[in-house]
């Protein structure tokens, strides 16, 4: 199929990942979550998954890119 | 259920998903030309994408709440529905089942029935699996529109409708491709949204080995959490195989290893994984044959430690559970189950006018009110309840004496853990995980219905021999008609609950045997169409007449079995009957194909089953492959790294 889906796992994610960092910076942690900021550190966990997915994705692309132009 | 508020990011998270699933259906639009794309993807998708699709079409929002509520009931033998219940089938699918599935051409799991027997043995085969399809769907849409609308309020009616409405834009643009895309979403969603809460919760209650030793003194203890009444010894909840060594009756399952190894490891688990067209057809999909036999191994990976993410949960929700009864104090307990809104008019006057007797009788008190309730009550809140109850308003009573219900509604579990560790944002994280599982479930079963309806029902007997765009416009219009009729399901199941679990039960009698007939198919040449047939009729009659006699302890007679005349009723629980009732048919189908496929002339020639069995199919090289994609090594490294693991938490 045409659509790589690491493109829109990554973008996805990313964009999720984003969100729950701002709310991290901009609210205190508590109780709740054992005084861990969740939402910070986890954000930072999901940016990192994008970015690894969408890098695999562009190294793909850039690949396929090659061995068509070589074919041709 | 105590209820969960939600705020703009939450929303915003879920609107997101929303978002990214139908675009990416409408992105594949464009690629659905034929047929064959719309229904089967052509052939075209990549092992990883294959292999996440085919567990995560198994890791539905039912098993997500169901495992967490074994894990609490029963702990970690609950394991084995992922170890010895999956990845022993899976492995067994890609080294020496794919190769006929795949290599056969057939589009679908009857069609290859068909072209390896005849016309019957795809005809029940298709019928039953497409009502069967469309039932799962139904009742897992009822079970998130309920939850919904227990959880957040929202209305049920509208959940269940706008929910399909997803999943019907995004399969009716995209086909399959499009349910296998959203499906490694999903994936990707369940594990990134439940394991923070995993870590917090597992962090909250002292780390593993803090857990193992609170769930010693719930083994000895079961009452003092409301998990059982009898005492097991202290390792049945944290022992995978330990508990079943003294037999059936030393562990909460209630089962021996013998139906844990025979029952569930081998019927069970190779009839689901190996012949259920709903995991099958990921595979299939899958680029090439290469790709298509790593398609069950590269899923295993994940579902090995996937019980990180759904059992241990609810073995960490019993040992919170502990704490708070050993602290004596208010704090986590096992989710109570839901009073309905009727039971109240009786319950709050019971309540009111207990407040008498509780000043002379505290026992004679709690009976009224359980029996007002019909549930059973927990003696110290319902005291408690009964005498501030002349100064509470009825709301205060009504929270009262939910709170003070005794049983447990263990589905409840998973959810009650989200809601106590998520703080805003995760939260929206942790229930579009949710909501996302219950989606994709609705769009795996829709897809397979479809290509089961258009395929196996449709040009097989009713319009044979007409153009691609016609099927591809039956093919459409399946597609709806699923999600319409699973609607329906929906609504039914909301109404008879009864009805749907002897609908469930009648599809566990068809699946049991199912897996002996492919076994012989596949290996034996010898195997007739009209065994296969009549083989299989009789196995599934078996289960059936095996369920009307027999019962497990605790139960009547009824929709749990012994109706027709009782022989045996010494099961230590249902588990132990279904494992047993599984073992039984598949024997009993087997030796019945076998039987008659002697006494019957094989019509087939060599050349017909030539890339239908195993020993007139020349086998695949893959010598020139490197180690890391050859099917036979990663299944090797997959069971040793499985049974290290079974060792580890022996």
């Amino acid at each position: 199929m045409g659509l790589d889906l690491r493109v829109p796992i990554g973008m996805m994610f990313g964009m999720i990942g984003i969100l729950l960092v701002v709310i991290g910076v901009v609210t205190k942690p508590d109780a709740k979550t054992l005084g861990v900021n969740i939402n910070l550190w986890w954000g930072l966990v999901l940016i990192a998954f994008a970015v690894f997915m969408l890098l695999t994705a562009r190294h793909a692309a850039a690949k396929a890119k090659a061995a068509a132009a070589k074919k041709e | 259920m105590e209820t969960v508020k939600l705020v703009h990011v939450d929303y915003a998270v879920m609107i997101l998903y929303v978002l990214f699933v139908v675009g990416i259906g409408f992105a594949l639009k464009r690629y659905m030309k034929s047929s064959s794309d719309f229904l089967t993807s052509a052939n075209s998708i990549p092992a990883w994408i294959t292999g996440l699709a085919f567990i995560s079409a198994n890791l539905g929002a039912l098993e997500l709440v169901g495992m967490a509520a074994s894990g609490a009931k029963y702990g970690m033998m609950t394991c084995h529905f992922y170890w010895i219940g999956a990845i022993l089938a899976m492995t067994f699918l890609a080294v020496f089942m794919m190769p006929f599935y795949y290599g056969s051409k057939a589009r679908s799991v009857p069609e290859y029935l068909n072209m390896r027997f005849d016309g019957r043995v795809r005809c029940l085969n298709s019928i039953s699996f497409a009502v069967m399809t469309v039932f799962a769907s139904g009742i897992s849409m009822n079970a998130l529109a309920k939850l919904l609308n227990q959880l957040l309020g929202w209305n049920y009616h509208l959940s269940l409708w706008i929910c399909s409405a997803v999943v019907l834009l995004y399969v009716l643009k995209g086909g399959l491709t499009s349910a296998i895309y959203t499906e490694v979403l999903q994936f990707f969603m369940i594990v990134l949204g439940f394991a923070p809460v995993v870590y917090l919760a597992l962090k909250d209650v002292g780390g593993w080995s803090a857990l193992k030793e609170k769930l010693s003194h719930v083994a000895t203890n079961p009452a003092a959490i409301g998990v059982g009444d009898k005492p097991f010894e202290p390792n049945a909840w944290t022992g995978a195989w330990s508990p079943m060594l003294q037999g059936a009756s030393s562990n909460p399952m209630g089962v021996d290893i013998f139906a844990m190894v025979f029952g569930l490891g081998f019927v069970l688990a190779f009839g689901y994984w190996c012949t259920n067209f709903l995991v099958v057809q990921r595979a299939m999909a899958a680029k090439d044959m290469s790709a298509a036999r790593r398609t069950p191994l590269i899923g295993a990976i994940p579902k090995m430690f996937i019980p990180i993410l759904v059992i241990l949960p609810g073995m960490i929700a019993a040992g919170l559970a502990y704490d708070t009864y050993k602290s004596g104090k208010d704090g986590y307990r096992l989710p109570p189950k839901a009073i309905e809104a009727v039971v109240y008019e009786k319950a709050v006057p019971a309540v009111k006018a207990a407040a008498v007797l509780v000043a002379t009788d505290e026992a004679a008190a709690v009976k009224a009110v359980a029996a007002a309730v019909g549930m059973k009550m927990l003696p110290k809140q319902t005291v408690d309840l009964v005498k501030a109850a002349p100064t509470l308003s009825d709301d205060k009573i009504k929270a009262g004496i939910q709170n003070a219900v005794a049983e447990i509604n263990y589905d409840g579990v998973i959810v009650s853990l989200v809601s106590k560790y998520c703080p805003m944002g995760l939260l929206g994280l942790a229930l579009t995980a949710l909501l996302a599982s219950f989606m994709s479930g609705m769009a795996g079963n829709v897809t397979a219905f479809n290509t089961i309806w258009t395929y196996d029902i449709y040009q097989a007997y009713l319009a044979k021999k007409r153009s691609d765009e016609h099927y591809m416009w039956m093919g459409r219009a399946a597609t709806v008609a699923g999600i319409l009729v699973s609607i329906g399901c929906a609504y039914f199941a909301s109404q008879w609950s009864n009805a749907m679990d002897i609908i469930q039960l009648v599809f566990g009698f068809v699946n049991a045997p199912l897996f002996a007939t492919f076994l012989l198919g596949m290996f034996w040449k010898r195997i007739t169409a009209t065994a296969a047939f009549y083989g299989l009729l009789i196995g599934t009659l078996t289960s059936g007449l095996f369920h009307a006699c027999t019962l497990a302890i605790g139960n009547t007679a009824g929709v749990k079995g012994g109706y027709l005349y009782l022989v045996y009723d010494k099961f230590p629980s249902d588990m132990a009957q279904n494992f047993w009732l599984a073992s039984f048919a598949f024997t009993v189908c087997l030796v019945f194909t076998i039987v008659i496929s002697l006494a019957t002339r094989q019509t087939k020639t060599d050349e017909d089953l030539k890339g239908l069995v195993y020993s007139l199919t020349p086998k695949i090289q893959t010598e020139h492959e490197a180690w890391y994609l050859r099917p036979s090594i990663l299944a090797i490294i997959l069971l040793a790294v499985c049974v290290v693991l079974n060792i580890i938490f022996w």
